[in-house]
């Protein structure tokens, strides 16, 4: 098993645990969300160390996805491994690709738009998001809180589909 | 994950990431009760979201309290088995719900010294804490956020929210003091440069809470008598009925998994 991670560099098990999808969007896998931020050997110990990050402090996600790489990472060898959470680097939506963003639209979750808001002051009801069905920005906010803390709650006025936007954090 | 530090600063740290980790348990467990009896579906939602938030930042900042501590103790030992006069919380955060304005009320006193607050710890020379400040502030602000425009809202409203709102305002003022409470305790943080002064939190506290009451038509309280305790494990009667349903289950089956 060491000789196993001696061999195998940092993407190969990037690429491996993007098998691994995210239980409350399963259209999006854990790497491209985020969620995994770095991945270590410990020499001493041969050990193999994953680092997750929480999307939001609460996402009960969390535990499923370690659960998860322990899984995977085992039926390919690994057996020494210990996944860590970490809270630095912050997680944020600025992480997301343009395809990443793609997926999520095909999916009809509205991506994140622009870059995470700042000001706690701002109005939210005065920035219509397009409607990932069939593209109007005549739409209002229904409540910034959805099914999951990620989430926000929209209906468009065009086609009157409710639909929910992936915040920007 | 160990920490190397002075004896006497790892205690004094620990007891005051004890304060932090438990205004966000205590808080985050009576928004909870909310869950399934709010006003509407989208507040329903929205108050068990910011609960979970709440309880997800209590973790971490009870996890890393017992690894500083360093004594084998795991952040459910810190929150199911201690004691009413152990808990360090504010008073503020383990008042009842009473209704929707006193809810909205509290969160938002709450969230405003919060905002602060952390912005200052992440600054910290104690890296872990930085790291969990910096991550919280995202969710504070939108927490905020929330808890702002239901201000505006309700003392904006009808004549009835804005009576009740305006009754909350006045009885929680008397625990918005202990929000700036400090002693010996801050007093070394802030020597070490773990933690900061509160006076220019205080003073920005001030600011949005008056200009968020007076948009709100509010009245702003003029009493000055403020209540405190909590930091020293003196609590109001409530935490301790708050305390026997969050940790009957942890104390009847010690260890069960779920």
């Amino acid at each position: 098993m060491v000789i196993l991670i001696m061999l195998q560099t940092k993407e190969e098990i990037l690429n491996l645990l993007t098998e691994i999808h995210d239980p409350e969007i399963p259209v999006l896998n854990i790497v491209e969300m985020g969620i995994v931020s770095n991945i270590l050997f410990d020499e001493n110990e041969k050990k193999l160390i994953v680092e997750i990050t929480p999307t939001y402090s609460g996402c009960p996600a969390m535990k499923v996805i370690e659960d998860e790489i322990r899984g995977l990472l085992f039926s390919n060898g690994y057996e020494n491994v210990e996944v860590r959470k970490v809270y630095t680097p912050v997680w944020t939506t600025d992480l997301f690709t343009e395809e990443t963003k793609q997926k999520l639209k095909e999916y009809g979750i509205a991506p994140p738009e622009g870059a995470a808001e700042k000001n706690f002051m701002i109005d939210f009801s005065t920035n219509p998001i397009e409607c990932p069905f069939c593209r109007s920005r005549n739409t209002s906010l229904t409540s910034y809180f959805g099914s999951t803390s990620c989430k926000s709650l929209h209906l468009c006025t065009e086609c009157r589909q409710p639909f929910e936007h992936f915040k920007c954090i | 994950m160990t920490y190397e530090l002075e004896d006497k600063l790892r205690k004094n740290l620990f007891e005051y990431l004890i304060r932090l980790g438990d205004d966000k348990l205590i808080l985050g467990h009576r928004l909870s009760e909310w869950c399934g009896h709010a006003p509407i579906l989208e507040e329903d939602i929205a108050l068990a979201n910011i609960a979970l938030d709440c309880i997800g930042q209590a973790s971490a900042l009870l996890s890393l309290a017992a690894s500083v501590e360093g004594k084998g103790r795991s952040e459910d030992d810190l929150a199911y088995f201690r004691n009413e006069y152990q808990f360090k919380n504010l008073l503020l955060v383990e008042h009842p719900n009473i209704d929707f304005a006193y809810t909205i009320t509290r969160q938002f006193f709450y969230e405003v010294y919060a905002l602060y607050f952390y912005q200052e710890l992440m600054k910290s020379r104690f890296e872990p804490l930085a790291g969990i400040a910096a991550k919280f502030i995202n969710e504070i602000r939108y927490h905020l956020r929330h808890a702002r425009e239901w201000m505006l809202r309700l003392g904006n409203g009808t004549e009835e929210s804005h009576t009740k709102v305006q009754t909350a305002v006045d009885d929680l003022w008397q625990f918005t003091g202990e929000l700036f409470f400090e002693n010996e305790l801050d007093d070394i943080l802030c020597a070490n440069k773990i933690i900061f002064n509160t006076t220019e939190i205080k003073s920005k506290w001030e600011e949005i809470v008056n200009l968020t009451l007076k948009e709100a038509t509010l009245e702003i309280p003029k009493n000055e008598f403020m209540q405190s305790g909590g930091r020293l494990g003196k609590h109001s009667e409530h935490l301790g009925h708050l305390l026997a349903e969050m940790q009957i289950v942890a104390r009847s089956y010690p260890g069960a998994k779920w």
